[in-house]
């Protein structure tokens, strides 16, 4: 079975995406490293490989979650399963 | 596998101060930039010894000019060299270089240019450094125990791959290497930010922890007084967005997988500062750009490099070998001549972490037994001074 994302912990809010064709609509499957877990996700937007895809509605304002730690926050809100990067997420820091 | 073996031992040099290096290279070393031309002259003459030519090395001064002079002496005293020339505008500095090179009891000589002109050095120096060559070549490598061994590391043009996989390779080494009492280094103080609470708690004492903590802000507050925007395509870099990393922190957690689970920092060494309190894992004050900061390293003694990439960094070091590692199954494939070890399968589950880590032990190992690396191979030799701030 393709692994299609990976997460490294179970508190975060988003996964990596580790295939090269992930499309809008995909049923994607995915591995919570720290669980061992395999979670299913359906994709909304076309996610490159090493991107990430939300794992929840994530509000603007709101912190990401990845490696259970702050990555970062929202900028503008980011459905389930929506192409999270530099578009909708900023920096704390500098 | 070497490690399921137990057979943890490499062929090495063994240098007139005990020390093991993995090269034998002998190097012809400008002490400035007006200097490169001769250096290159003569390592063109003498076939087998290698130029490291470089921008500075004039009108500095303080503590930019003493960083300056640790890394040329930190470089011609790497147990990866054999033996050294030094050529210089003048000879009082010049001298200050061979005399701190002399110190390891290799054969150092120094040049200076002022009242002979470039082709009368060239000539002497060509002369001497063929002497070196010679006696050079007949040193013989010895076996040596993985105790003997400084390893380095640090990553570029990382991506969410790197974090997931490359990086956490490193670390699964460091976790196996460090109790069988080998000396390691990692650095990138700017590229631990958002991450510099989890990285103190890996301070193996409190003095440590603070030590990192003061490392680390005074290098925030250099960001702070020259910042423009949040950085954003500096660092992060381009290739990082390209790759997926979105903020310095994501990117920070994924830099800081490379020190393992369970390995803890024993001090914090200043740019090129050798490590003195024995074997264990340092943190070293550097820039995060490859060439920095493995410019840095191996002057500070470290004798093998391993370098994850996400999206494909090409950097070598003229004198310390760089082992690649990615996990990025697009990288391994389209940039394949740049990769030593591809861990890609630990992304598609078809590779354990540990494994991984196995692999790189074994790659390393081969490394130091005289296999030359994919950028040695491709001839990267990046050697970049540190510059503090601007000259006098």
């Amino acid at each position: 079975m393709t692994t299609h994302f990976i997460v490294h912990d179970k508190k975060d809010t988003v996964g990596v995406v580790v295939v090269e064709d992930v499309k809008p609509g995909m049923e994607l499957t995915g591995w919570i490293m720290e669980t061992d877990e395999t979670i299913k996700l359906e994709a909304k937007d076309a996610v490159p490989l090493g991107h990430k895809v939300a794992l929840k509605d994530i509000a603007a304002g709101d912190t990401l979650i990845k490696y259970g730690d702050d990555i970062g926050k929202a900028v503008a809100a980011i459905g389930k399963g929506r192409h999270a990067h530099v578009h909708n997420v900023k920096t704390k820091r500098w | 596998m070497a490690l399921r073996n137990g057979n943890l031992k490499f062929q090495g040099y063994r240098r007139e101060n005990g020390r093991v290096g993995i090269r034998n290279h002998v190097i012809i070393l400008p002490l400035d930039d007006l200097s490169n031309a001769a250096a290159e002259a003569v390592a063109n003459n003498i076939k087998g010894t290698l130029a490291l030519p470089h921008a500075y090395g004039r009108l500095q001064f303080g503590e930019d000019l003493e960083l300056h002079f640790r890394t040329l002496i930190g470089t011609g005293s790497s147990p990866n060299v054999a033996a050294c020339v030094v050529i210089g505008i003048e000879p009082g500095w010049t001298g200050r270089v061979v005399d701190g090179i002399k110190k390891t009891g290799k054969p150092v000589a120094g040049f200076a240019i002022e009242g002979n002109g470039d082709l009368m050095t060239i000539a002497h120096a060509s002369r001497q450094a063929k002497e070196f060559l010679h006696w050079a070549s007949e040193k013989q490598r010895e076996t040596c125990g993985i105790a003997e061994l400084f390893v380095s590391t640090k990553c570029g043009e990382s991506d969410t791959t790197s974090g997931l996989a490359s990086c956490p390779t490193v670390g699964n080494l460091i976790d196996k290497l460090d109790p069988l009492g080998v000396t390691t280094c990692f650095g990138e103080t700017s590229e631990i930010t958002g991450a510099e609470k989890v990285c103190a708690s890996r301070a193996a004492s409190k003095e440590v922890a603070e030590k990192f903590m003061k490392t680390f802000m005074a290098y925030q507050e250099m960001i702070e007084r020259h910042k423009t925007s949040d950085l954003s395509e500096s660092q992060p870099t381009k290739g990082n967005i390209a790759g997926g990393l979105t903020t310095i922190e994501e990117k920070a957690f994924g830099n800081l997988q490379k020190i393992g689970k369970k390995t803890k920092f024993i001090d914090v060494l200043k740019p090129a500062e050798a490590p003195a309190k024995g074997p264990g894992l340092y943190f070293m004050d550097t820039s995060s750009a490859a060439a920095e900061c493995v410019t840095l390293q191996a002057a500070a003694g470290f004798v093998v490099h391993l370098f994850p990439t996400g999206q494909g960094n090409v950097i070598g070091n003229p004198i310390e070998p760089v082992i690649k590692l990615t996990a990025n199954p697009k990288t391994a494939r389209e940039m394949s001549e740049h990769i030593d070890l591809d861990v890609s399968g630990i992304l598609k589950r078809e590779m354990t972490l540990d494994e991984a880590g196995d692999r790189l032990i074994d790659i390393m190992l081969r490394t130091c037994n005289g296999r030359l690396t994919a950028a040695e191979a491709l001839g990267h030799r990046e050697f970049v001074m540190t510059k503090l701030y601007p000259s006098a």
